[in-house]
């Protein structure tokens, strides 16, 4: 998560409001609305594409077809006009010699099968009796040409007539040359996948040319993307960029967006702050004129009592400052806004903001650190160590040590807090971090309670745990915090 | 072979009578059955004698052991008839292209495909119907004893020319096919006619020189073998050879003009009752047809005929031309012509 | 010293300015920024005490004003979320931060820290007869010999050392040394200075009791 969180802060605060727009367009789109605009497009003018090559693959063959048609129409026309031609009267008889030519020109189309025939009205003169055809030239010198099914095949045929003198009568005769049509079917297939290869080469080509278009028409929204992507955790400032006019409203709401976001966040942490000013300012007035007065006062009673005072407003401030601390801890862990950090820097502040606090007390501090890369929140995890060891110093008698120790295990990075104090006692220690999430007894938990369920959510926020134990020997207490390394 | 012999006539009617399975009667010259290891048996009809094509059988059963062979002779008429009628044999060998295209034309061939029939040359079949495996042409025979001391023509000016000098010697000595009876000689004579005008010629002088008309080569050959003719002329070529091969009495006229080059088709009838193995002897026959050995069989190979002689016109084309000669009222003009030219 | 205190709460300013005379320091108050520029431009001081949220403007920008063009200590006083100021004060130029509300002894704690962080390790040394006593290196040194003290006995030597010669009663000295939430009795003040003074002994440096009023520090 700390990945995603890190690479894309802006879309990891977006990502809540967004889920139910997404989930409608999902619902609202077939293609899925997860789906790649650069894949959606390629998809889209690979389609358009292939209906194209599609159009023009059919529109090829079925030209081709024709021009084949028309071509072997032409050569039947031409053999039947020549066997028309070679009629002749003879004596008064019809006389017919087939010229070679009217049938070897059959040829010319490819290896079809040839039926003919030659008849009057009422005889069939010579050829296939029983070829018949639908219709007749109504002239001379007309040629009809129709597509039949003769013998179990269909057959292109083309009929011519003449009238020939038998006797002293002019009798019309039929001529009709037909033709199987494979030669046609085979020349129109071959220019057919001649256009199926150009249509699929076409349709590659424009794929990949649909895919450079997508992918250059994208390319404004990816830089766009990658130049939000590239920010830091907390730059919120407007995008400005050149970008094409249909990326501008979005560009618009994303500033928007980051605006309103940015406000929100500012508002939330200025009324933290806000809360925080308005009960310690009040406080601290409270408890220095206390202070002032404790000074000044010369009954041991008084004193006492300005003392009690004291300790009463330390108390409340504490736990004012830690009901804020956990409210901001809430509002960080949600909107995790993770970077590379070094866990032991994190801890050196800790100690060395701790340390005069510390040094009242006599208590020192005994640190071992390693160099700890890592990706988190450094405030988080500072507040989760400082409750932690804030703990520590305040439940620890004065002059003695108390030991911070960073070390690697396994794949994780475990920070070791260890006082001689008096330790968890005989409470539930294990519950006590439990004990306030629930929202049970507060009050008895503020102190060491409070602290301890701040330093677990900063820590499950990024992963890692929060284990309690008593110290070495029984005496003092053992807080264990274990992140994962980067 | 049209003239059969009666006591074949006879054979082939008891044969019919005892076998069953041969729904047409068709007047059979010959037959012979080979046996194979399995139980199929193709029925092939051919107008081949029965010697010329015993060895294309061994060849085939080299291939398909299982199958056998049952090789009925007929001539190309009766065989065209026997398709036409629907005579259920699986094969179907003819010397007679036009009729055989017109079989196949007509619907009455099944298709068949294969490695085979890919590697034929585009000439050599038509469609996935019609498969051509010997290009045979028509030669001129002479008998060597009555041209001895007499060159030899060299083409047919030269052949006409002698024949004119010497009418003594050629009278009633020529002879050539009866084209109304053989339809291979109607093949050759209708094909060189289209080809060339010296044939109304040559055929003019030889009714001049009271030509002797046959049937079939094998009786032409046996007369110029014997003396009784000088000049056969139209003789089937793959005959002639192998006569030839045997007897020295014969010697093949080289006419270097041209030649007409007749292909033998062989088709699976659309009745065929085993399609599948009649594929495979066919498939065999035109991979014997296209083997590179000329001599090793009595029938030549596809790629035999060469030289000047064959590239002149080429095989007879294999296609709707051949349909022409066999129209009724071509024929009968040509008969008439041809009756005109040869029986003066 | 003198300390200028930057705080518009009025009843706080007061308290913080009466402690800081009541320790013997100077100090001014200045209520808001504008205030604060006034009095940084005619006097001089030792430490500012800053709170950073203030009518006229926001402490922390004119933290980052003050650090550019001066080189006087800031302590910031924060009522904010103890999260993200702290790291933010220091990060521009803060030298230290208090979160409200405060310990005085922890305020004087954290200036003291802070200037002799400052002042560096050898100019800030104080001469106590024949010893020289280094607050910053927490060190008394005397003939040949250096002497290396606790904590609390060096902020007790350093109360003593600032003051020296007065008279400093039991109480004075719980107020600056421990923080009010602690219970400390005035007994734990005897054994501190029962302690610091035998180790101070052999240098030559005494602290006298003065019955019933307190301790003083003399040198000889």
């Amino acid at each position: 998560m700390t990945d995603a969180a890190a690479s894309r802060p802006v879309a990891q605060k977006v990502r809540r409001p967004a889920a139910g727009q997404a989930a409608a367009g999902r619902a609202a789109s077939p293609w899925g609305f997860s789906r790649s605009i650069g894949r959606r497009l390629t998809i889209l003018l690979a389609g358009i594409a292939a209906v194209l090559a599609l159009v023009s693959w059919a529109m090829v063959t079925s030209f081709a077809r024709a021009a084949a048609e028309r071509t072997q129409d032409g050569v039947l026309a031409a053999s039947a006009l020549s066997i028309a031609g070679a009629l002749g009267s003879e004596q008064g008889n019809i006389r017919l010699e087939l010229p070679y030519s009217a049938f070897a020109m059959l040829d010319a189309i490819g290896q079809d099968r040839v039926f003919y025939r030659v008849a009057t009205a009422d005889d069939t003169l010579t050829g296939y009796e029983d070829l018949e055809v639908p219709r007749l030239p109504r002239t001379a010198g007309e040629v009809v040409t129709d597509t039949i099914a003769y013998r179990g095949t269909t057959v292109r045929v083309a009929t011519v007539t003449r009238s020939v003198l038998s006797g002293q009568v002019p009798v019309r005769i039929m001529v009709s040359v037909a033709q199987t049509r494979s030669g046609v079917d085979e020349i129109a297939a071959g220019l057919s996948r001649s256009a199926a290869a150009l249509s699929v080469g076409f349709f590659l080509l424009a794929t990949g040319l649909g895919w450079a278009a997508a992918r250059n028409s994208l390319r404004p929204l990816n830089e766009i993307a990658q130049a939000v992507g590239r920010r830091g955790p907390s730059d919120l400032r407007p995008v400005q960029r050149d970008a094409p006019g249909e990326l501008a409203p979005l560009l618009a709401a994303l500033n928007r967006l980051m605006e309103r976001l940015g406000a929100s966040i500012r508002r939330s942490e200025d009324f933290i702050t806000e809360a925080a000013h308005r009960v310690r300012t009040p406080l601290a007035t409270v408890r220095a004129q206390a202070e002032v007065a404790l000074h000044s006062a010369e009954s041991e009673e008084v004193k006492a009592t300005l003392r009690r005072m004291i300790r009463a407003v330390d108390e409340s401030s504490r736990s004012a400052g830690q009901l804020l601390d956990h409210a901001t801890v809430g509002f960080r862990a949600e909107t995790l806004r993770a970077e590379d950090l070094d866990l032991a820097a994190v801890i050196r502040r800790v100690t060395d903001g701790l340390a005069p606090t510390a040094e009242m007390k006599d208590i020192a501090f005994s640190v071992s650190l390693v160099p700890a890369p890592m990706r988190g929140d450094a405030i988080l995890l500072e507040n989760a160590v400082r409750n932690v060891l804030d703990n520590a110093v305040k439940y620890s008698p004065a002059e003695t040590v108390v030991t911070v120790t960073l070390e690697r295990a396994g794949s994780a990075w475990r920070i070791t807090i260890r006082d001689e104090g008096r330790g968890f006692g005989d409470a539930a220690v294990p519950q006590l971090v439990e004990r306030f999430r629930r929202g049970a007894n507060v009050e008895k938990v503020v102190g060491s309670g409070l602290g301890l369920t701040i330093a677990d959510e900063a820590l499950r926020a990024h992963g890692g745990t929060l284990t309690l134990s008593p110290g070495d020997n029984g005496v003092g207490a053992c807080v264990t915090l274990t992140l994962p390394a980067a | 072979m049209c003239h059969a012999h009666p006591a074949r006539r006879l054979i082939a009617a008891l044969l019919l009578a005892v076998l069953p399975g041969v729904a047409l009667a068709q007047v059979l010259e010959d037959r012979r059955v080979w046996p194979g290891t399995g139980e199929r048996t193709i029925r092939v009809i051919s107008t081949a004698d029965i010697d010329v094509f015993a060895p294309f059988v061994e060849r085939i059963a080299a291939e398909r052991p299982d199958l056998g062979i049952d090789y009925a002779v007929a001539s190309s008429a009766e065989l065209h008839r026997a398709i036409a009628e629907g005579a259920s044999y699986d094969l179907a060998i003819s010397s007679a292209m036009d009729l055989q295209f017109q079989l196949a034309n007509d619907g009455l061939a099944r298709a068949h495909r294969s490695d085979a029939t890919a590697g034929l040359p585009g000439w050599a079949r038509w469609r996935d119907l019609l498969f051509a495996f010997t290009a045979e042409p028509a030669v001129a025979v002479i008998s060597r004893a009555r041209f001895a001391g007499r060159d030899r023509p060299r083409n047919r000016q030269d052949l006409i020319a002698l024949m004119r000098t010497d009418r003594e010697a050629f009278a009633r000595a020529v002879g050539t096919y009866d084209v109304r009876d053989s339809g291979l000689g109607y093949l050759f004579a209708t094909q060189e006619a289209r080809n060339s005008d010296t044939y109304w010629r040559l055929s003019e002088l030889m009714g001049g020189l009271d030509v002797q008309l046959y049937c079939c080569s094998a009786q032409m050959i046996d007369d110029v073998a014997s003396g009784r003719l000088a000049l056969a002329y139209n003789v089937l070529g793959s005959y002639a050879m192998a006569r030839i091969a045997r007897d020295d009495r014969l010697e093949i006229l080289a006419l270097q003009d041209y030649a007409t080059v007749m292909l033998r088709t062989a088709f699976i009838p659309a009745s065929a009752e085993d399609p599948e193995g009649a594929g495979a002897v066919l498939d065999a026959i035109l991979r014997i047809g296209m083997r590179d050995d000329a001599d090793a069989l009595p029938l030549p190979p596809l790629g035999a005929v060469q030289g000047p002689e064959a590239t002149a016109f080429g095989p007879i084309r294999l296609g709707p031309g051949l349909l022409v000669h066999l129209d009724r009222l071509n024929r009968e003009a040509f008969l008439a012509e041809w009756s005109d030219a040869m029986l003066q | 010293m003198r300390y200028l205190l930057v705080e518009d709460n009025r009843e706080l300013a007061e308290a913080v300015i009466a402690r800081l005379l009541l320790d013997g320091h100077a100090a001014d108050h200045a209520a808001t920024l504008a205030e604060a520029r006034d009095w940084l431009s005619v006097a001089d001081y030792d430490l500012m005490l800053l709170d950073v949220m203030l009518p006229d403007g926001d402490g922390r920008q004119f933290l980052t004003e003050h650090r550019a063009t001066r080189d006087l200590p800031v302590i910031v006083l924060t009522a904010r979320s103890q999260i993200s100021d702290r790291v933010d004060t220091l990060d521009l130029g803060a030298d230290d931060y208090l979160t409200k509300p405060f310990d005085f002894a922890e305020l004087e704690a954290r200036c003291r820290a802070v200037l002799r962080r400052r002042s560096g390790p050898s100019r800030n040394e104080i001469r106590l007869g024949e010893a020289l006593f280094d607050p910053g290196a927490g060190t008394i040194d005397y003939g040949n010999t250096t002497l290396g003290l606790r904590n609390r006995e060096l902020r007790l030597l350093e109360v003593f050392a600032r003051h020296k010669g007065q008279i400093l009663s039991k109480s004075q000295l719980i107020d600056r040394l421990f923080s009010q939430d602690a219970e400390i009795s005035e007994n734990a003040i005897e054994v501190y200075v029962g302690r610091l003074r035998r180790k101070l002994e052999p240098a030559g440096v005494r602290i006298e009791t003065v019955r019933g009023i307190g301790y003083r520090l003399t040198t000889e």
